[in-house]
């Protein structure tokens, strides 16, 4: 199926289906996204005003039986940050958007009525209907209402309340194979869905297929691909615990931020960790492995359940349970397991919302551990709008600054996820300096500051940590870009065969001769592009900082803090 | 000599039919590498070593009152 462009325009409610700009044409995923929001949205721009537009792209495997191959990015100035933004999830939206032809999806505009609307996407047709049942509704009624509409097998995006409200943690929540939820979580993409009034997308390929330009080419690359994933042990391991594996482990490393960042160990991390959690979901029923989307050979999702064997709650990440866990000091798992059902069900980011939620506990507004109040809070508050529950809604930063606080952990207003800078330099370095506000996935130095993946470079030392964070945000805004999940990341830094496969993989869906080089390049262009924008919408390096705090309080156990200098903070665009 | 006294941790399926803590008393110049051997655990099979919360080597002697973590190679994020 010829891949083309899908236009919205939501402040006349038209559309159209455009041939591909030859400028886009190597681009998929991230680079797609970011390379579409910098060609068209004014830097300038309110976020969630008529000139932002909401990007959405498969990523250039996507859609193929290539393994893992199934993520979708969704691009736009974040509402959270200021900055461009791209947010990728699993799901089964991405293989069916490339399915359907669509190599993106541009939603621009505004409607002038207060009126709520769906799109539905299939080949031939892009549609765009009235909504008024839905609205006001959770995540997952929305998705079974939406189900139950038609019996033909589509993807659906959704927004809950939170994405209605316009609050700037709200993600863009996208179907599993179960009727599960994956998140676009980061940076408030939800938020300018809803600023478009739009509460669902649905995408039907009617049987449609993505062209392989060279099929045994491609089924040759794959087998070497999936087996250098199947392989390599951190690909096992994830299978058996998930992701939160590494509570335990950086815990022990002493980088585990924990009540709102003032300790680096948490007392109640062997109820909360990964260990716990697969006994816990065996003896209750639940599943060990779950897929995120059909195709993964990982499986680090799972299903948890409650004390009575029913679903809790799936998906559930490391970030979360640590942002909810040792940030909060909740060491309750089915507390934290419930919050993280809740938050899926609004709609909003669960380590932006947890990490808010965390200062939030230092001002007074509740006890740290209090895991049962976080559950109504989320609830009464969040997801009914309350004043509180906006404060809360709109980030860290927000309720930093309505309730006087100054130990306060984002980077560009987003909050810091499950690694302290003070102990994991490396990853100091990656929430400094990337284009979209401190995340973790950027440049996951973890990989090497703590697991020993790719190498080993000590998590206390300075030395190295720029380069190797430059080295991984270049390699990951490149993989971004394919549609794969970053998890295949553990092993093409192990395994010599990983990455030539993938890009044989490239090479043979569109009959193409990229090269490393090619690839490296590619990741470089993106965040130069990134970068570019954000200095049009007004950041300066000076934005390219931690919060004060991390300079000034030491960490225990270590008793560190974040000592590098403006100017070798800067050396990381040296490229 | 006198013996030492450590503490030893496992993590995640290292755990299964061992432990998840252990004291115990060692003859001083054992290493973090004899220790791995005497459980039984391959090396090969480990990802990450280390001893009060710094990473370590199989080469690195136990000192009194060490604390060792044993992960086998694990990943997330």
């Amino acid at each position: 199926m010829a891949e083309k462009i899908y236009r919205v325009n939501m402040t006349d409610l038209t559309s159209s289906i455009e041939d591909v700009p030859a400028a886009w044409a190597a681009h998929g995923g991230r680079g797609l996204t970011s390379t579409i929001v910098a060609a068209e949205v004014i830097p300038t721009c309110h976020p969630l005003g008529p000139n932002n537009k909401l990007v959405l792209a498969p990523g250039l495997l996507s859609g193929t039986v290539a393994a893992n191959s199934g993520r979708l990015s969704i691009g736009a100035k974040s509402p959270l940050t200021g900055t461009i933004k791209e947010s990728n999830a699993g799901g089964t939206a991405a293989q069916l958007f490339a399915r359907t032809g669509v190599k993106a999806m541009i939603i621009e505009g505004q409607p002038k009525e207060d009126k709520w609307y769906s799109i539905a996407i299939t080949p031939d047709e892009i549609t765009i209907t009235e909504e008024t049942e839905l609205i006001g509704r959770g995540n997952f009624a929305t998705i079974e209402a939406v189900e139950a509409r038609s019996e033909e097998k589509r993807a659906i995006l959704t927004i809950g309340p939170a994405g209605e409200m316009r609050m700037a943690s709200a993600n863009v929540s996208v179907k599993d194979p179960d009727g599960g939820l994956r998140s676009n979580g980061r940076g408030g993409l939800g938020a300018v869905m809803g600023s478009k009034k739009i509460k669902f997308i649905t995408v039907d390929p009617k049987g449609g297929k993505v062209e392989i330009a060279n099929p045994d080419g491609f089924r040759e690359a794959n087998k070497t691909f999936a087996k250098a994933l199947v392989d390599h042990p951190v690909s096992q391991a994830l299978g058996q615990y998930g992701t939160n594996v590494l509570v335990n482990i950086v815990n022990e490393s002493g980088g585990l931020p924990t009540k709102n960042f003032t300790l680096g160990q948490f007392d109640g991390h062997d109820a909360i960790s990964g260990e716990t959690m697969a006994d816990t979901i065996t003896q209750r029923g639940g599943k060990i492995k779950h897929n995120c989307h059909p195709g993964c050979v990982i499986q680090c999702s799972q299903v948890y359940n409650d004390a009575d064997g029913n679903k809790l709650t799936s998906g559930f990440e490391y970030e979360s349970i640590w942002a909810m866990g040792a940030d909060c000091c909740v060491d309750n798992l089915d507390h934290i397991a419930e919050a993280d059902r809740i938050m899926d069900d609004i709609g909003v980011d669960t380590i932006e919302t947890s990490v808010a939620m965390a200062v939030a506990m230092e001002a007074g507004v509740l006890e740290f551990g209090d895991g049962a109040g976080v559950c109504r809070i989320l609830k009464e508050e969040v997801g009914k709008g309350t004043s509180l529950g906006r404060i809360i809604g709109n980030g860290t930063g927000s309720v930093g600054k309505a309730f006087g606080m100054t130990r306060v952990p984002v980077v560009k207003n987003q909050a810091i996820p499950a690694y302290d800078p003070r102990a994991i330099k490396g990853i100091g370095i990656t929430y400094a300096t990337s284009t979209q506000g401190a995340d973790h996935t950027m440049g996951y130095t973890i990989a090497t500051n703590i697991l020993n993946v790719g190498g080993k470079l000590d998590p206390l030392t300075k030395e190295g940590q720029v380069e190797l964070s430059r080295n991984l945000q270049i390699a990951t805004a490149a993989i971004d870009s394919t549609g794969m999940c970053l998890f295949i990341a553990f092993a093409a830094l192990d395994d010599e065969k990983c990455l030539p496969a993938l890009i044989d993989l490239i090479n043979a869906r569109f009959d193409l001769s990229l090269t490393g080089d090619d690839v490296v390049n590619l990741g470089k262009h993106i965040l130069k592009t990134e970068r570019e924008f954000n200095m049009k919408a007004g950041f300066t390096s000076i934005d390219d900082r931690l919060p004060e705090f991390f300079y000034t309080e030491p960490l225990p156990p270590h008793n560190v803090v974040f000592d590098f200098s403006d100017e070798e903070i800067n050396t990381f665009w040296d490229f | 000599m006198a013996r030492i006294n450590v503490t030893v941790k496992l993590f995640a399926y290292f755990r299964e039919n061992r432990f998840k803590i252990s004291e115990q008393e060692i003859a001083p110049g054992t290493t973090v590498g004899d220790i791995v051997d005497s459980l039984d655990i391959d090396r090969e099979e480990v990802g990450v070593l280390m001893i009060n919360s710094r990473h370590t080597t199989f080469e690195t002697p136990l000192e009194e009152a060490n604390v060792l973590a044993i992960f086998p190679v694990v990943g997330g994020g």
